[in-house]
């Protein structure tokens, strides 16, 4: 009865890689948020798998908390890139280059 | 093979999917449907793993506002998709591989960890348990969040209301 924990935990890991490589690989500054957003989301299942396997609510308590700071990094994320959008014309981080 | 472990694995493979698809779009509208997908296989996810009300504001504040709010900014910008290459080697090359290594170790490490083998229970926790928990056991950290929103709403106003474009650029 019940899926192996370890289950749990290499489904948030492949999810917490994939949003890695997303925000490593791509040149568009809303992808790499994007997969910002990914990694947090895979480092939520983990705090839910963790939360049923020892049955305390600590776990449920911190993916709350995961949401919150996932909505205020959000927000200010994309205020900053609509500004350096609004500068410089172009979403790709190789263009800023004022400072060089 | 009870339901429980059929639904879990589906839904492992609905969120690795969905994700998968979304970070290699080219379009961003596209990635950020898909990911409005994964997004909503994590909430069915947290369902099956007995908090619904996770799972409801998983769909509520994940997949319904800030992956809104990603639509809402890639319109007003109005970008042109086809102008990112999609995948530089030099960049897609190094991820690939520290991935790779990072997936099988990981999954060497948990192989060999015989505490990774237990089996989850099942249990449920109603959502009026969840927010007694809450705020009686990390209320600080509540008021702590409630305040880190209100400096990210208050910074979000300051630096979109900056007059765009002065001088150079």
């Amino acid at each position: 009865m019940g899926i192996p924990f370890g289950y749990v935990l290499f489904l948030a890991g492949t999810v917490m890689v994939l949003g890695m490589i997303c925000a490593a690989a791509r040149r568009n500054l809303i992808m790499i948020l994007l997969g910002v957003e990914v990694m947090l989301n895979g480092a939520a299942i983990a705090f839910i798998g963790a939360a049923l396997r020892w049955q305390q609510l600590e776990g449920q308590a911190f993916v709350l908390f995961i949401i919150a700071i996932a909505a205020a990094e959000v927000s200010l994320g994309l205020a900053l890139i609509v500004y350096l959008y609004h500068r410089t014309g172009s979403l790709d981080p190789e263009d800023y280059q004022v400072l060089k | 093979m009870t339901l429980f472990n059929i639904l879990f694995f589906a839904i492992a493979a609905l969120i690795v999917a969905s994700t998968g698809l979304a970070i290699t779009r080219r379009n961003l509208v596209h990635a950020v449907i898909y990911l409005i997908f994964g997004f909503f296989g994590s909430a069915f996810l947290f369902y099956l793993f007995g908090s619904p009300f996770l799972a409801a504001l998983m769909v509520i504040v994940y997949a319904g506002a800030i992956m809104i709010l990603f639509l809402f900014i890639i319109m007003m910008l109005r970008v042109e998709a086809p102008e990112e290459r999609l995948f530089p080697p030099r960049q897609i090359v190094p991820a690939v591989l520290l991935a790779a290594a990072y997936v099988v170790i990981g999954g060497l490490l948990l192989i060999n960890d015989p505490s990774a083998a237990t089996p989850l229970a099942e249990a449920r926790t109603e959502p009026s348990a969840f927010g007694r928990y809450i705020f009686t056991q990390s209320w600080l950290a509540v008021e702590i969040a409630s305040l880190l929103l209100l400096v990210a709403m208050i910074g979000a106003l300051l630096v979109g209301k900056r007059p765009a474009r002065e001088d150079e650029e």
